[in-house]
């Protein structure tokens, strides 16, 4: 992390090229389990940024006072408390949509992209920049979320955001929906597909030959 | 502890090195209950909005579930559009005498008041049964039963699903099925809740003649007027739903209360 990055490039590297999703591979179990429709991918992406943030900028005022020895149990205590409260908000006025996504939203707790930000960025930054970087994070996460719920929605039920775009053959329509798009793998396969993409687009985000396998690294090069 | 004064006491404390033993400890005890405190007052807070939450789901899905029967939303009207609510002894089948609607919630807070189950009893996975149930029923303009809702409830694949069983006056044709919650996968076990798999229970038989239960999610088409589709790719669930139909069908669920309203008992 440079240490001078401009406020700017804090918020809009997490979107693509330091995307915590596509590039670090994190918070991808729930990017799979909550992204069956837009709707649901929303809300999680918008539950998700909103605890990032806050623990974030909370993490970021204790930062100096936090003992080395507890750091971690303290950061998760933070969070965890954070996603209870999140939680019930949504039981509370998103009573649909906290119904579909279930346990996913308590188990942001465990969701490494939050520990991750709270622990190599927050402990070392002021709070409005930790904030602005959480913020970018769960953009980030989020652009990534939308992209898969969508198509997933879009192919498993032809709708988008519960609006039917394919008539489907139920409804006397012409599409048959796609019922792999509802199961996780499809999830799994998309989010490879998007990886595989970016990392053709922009070669600098590929890991190093000395990353991968060593058992035949020639045939790779 | 010579100093007393709390501004000073709270400075001192954050001087400390951030190894030091005593701010260790008194960190973890701030923050474990400034966290209490926060989630505390949110779930106090929030928990009415989310009980009324709750409450209107389950009243909408009642609701939606006599207005699909035909008929049934005349008949509401001419009775003035209220069910009876009936708290009913599933052990004995008969109407409770010391429990009422008001009442019940507090009573199935005493263990007293739930029978165990063994592994064979136990078909829709509950572990426990309580001894009474709130049950609701319609009535006709003779004053006979035109219709008994009866809620039953089971272990799913992913979740516990929650129902109301609707039944005519026979208690052996199934006038429809609501389904109150459940988080079976969506798009598959899901599909329980959709209109149109629910619209096809209309009409089903649940025992035949003997007064053996035969009511079952088939496994493909049904093939018989004890059965319903299943759903392609939801097995778990659909033998979930035909165990948890088949326990509150039978002797441990309402068989003794269906027995006594077809002697005509209530």
């Amino acid at each position: 992390m440079p240490a001078r990055a401009s406020l700017w490039n804090t918020l809009t590297d997490p979107l693509v090229h330091q995307n915590p999703v596509t590039l670090q591979i994190l918070g991808i179990c729930s990017a799979l389990a909550v992204t069956t429709s837009v709707a649901t991918a929303l809300t999680m992406s918008a539950a998700l940024t909103a605890v990032l943030v806050m623990s974030a900028g909370l993490i970021s005022l204790i930062r100096n006072h936090i003992p080395g020895s507890i750091r971690l149990i303290v950061q998760i205590v933070i969070v965890a408390s954070l996603v209870i409260v999140i939680d019930q908000i949504l039981q509370a006025y998103l009573f649909e949509i906290s119904q579909k996504l279930s346990v996913f939203v308590s188990l942001i707790t465990t969701n490494c992209l939050v520990l991750g930000r709270t622990e190599s960025f927050s402990r070392h930054n002021p709070p409005g920049r930790s904030m602005v970087d959480a913020l970018g994070n769960g953009l980030g996460y989020s652009v990534v979320l939308v992209v898969i719920g969508s198509v997933r929605e879009l192919f498993g039920a032809g709708s988008l955001l519960g609006v039917q775009v394919f008539q489907t053959v139920d409804q006397g329509g012409w599409y048959t929906p796609l019922n792999l798009m509802l199961l996780a793998p499809s999830a799994f396969f998309l989010l490879g597909g998007l990886v595989w993409a970016i990392r053709t687009l922009l070669p600098a985000q590929a890991e190093t030959i000395d990353l991968l396998s060593p058992d035949k690294p020639e045939d790779l090069s | 502890m010579a100093d007393m004064n709390p501004i000073t006491a709270w400075r001192k404390l954050l001087a400390l090195p951030n190894e030091s033993r005593t701010k260790t400890l008194v960190m973890a005890f701030l923050v474990s209950a400034i966290c209490a405190l926060g989630v505390s007052g949110a779930t106090v807070i929030l928990r009415p909005i989310q009980a009324a939450n709750r409450a209107a789901e389950q009243q909408a899905r009642l609701e939606g579930l006599i207005a699909g029967i035909p008929g049934m939303s005349e008949l509401m009207a001419a009775e003035g559009g209220s069910l009876s609510t009936v708290v009913v002894d599933l052990t004995e089948g008969r109407a409770a005498t010391d429990v009422t609607p008001a009442t019940l919630s507090a009573a199935l807070e005493d263990n007293a008041n739930w029978t165990g189950l063994s592994e064979g009893q136990d078909l829709a996975g509950l572990g426990q049964r309580p001894n009474y149930a709130q049950i609701y029923f319609l009535r006709g303009a003779d004053g006979e039963i035109s219709l008994a809702l009866l809620p039953i409830s089971g272990a799913g694949y992913v979740a516990p699903i929650d129902a109301i069983l609707a039944l005519r006056a026979d208690m052996n044709t199934i006038a429809g099925l609501a389904v109150l919650a459940q988080a079976e996968t969506p798009g598959l076990g899901g599909r329980i809740e959709e209109p149109a798999w629910l619209s096809q229970w209309r009409g089903k038989e649940i025992a035949d003649a003997s007064g053996a239960v035969r009511f079952a999610v088939a496994k493909g088409r049904a093939s018989s007027e004890f059965e319903v589709d299943g759903i392609t790719g939801a097995t778990r669930t659909s033998s979930a739903v035909t165990r948890i139909m088949r326990f509150w069908l039978g002797p441990d669920g309402y068989g003794p209360l269906i027995d006594a309203i077809q002697r005509g008992e209530f």
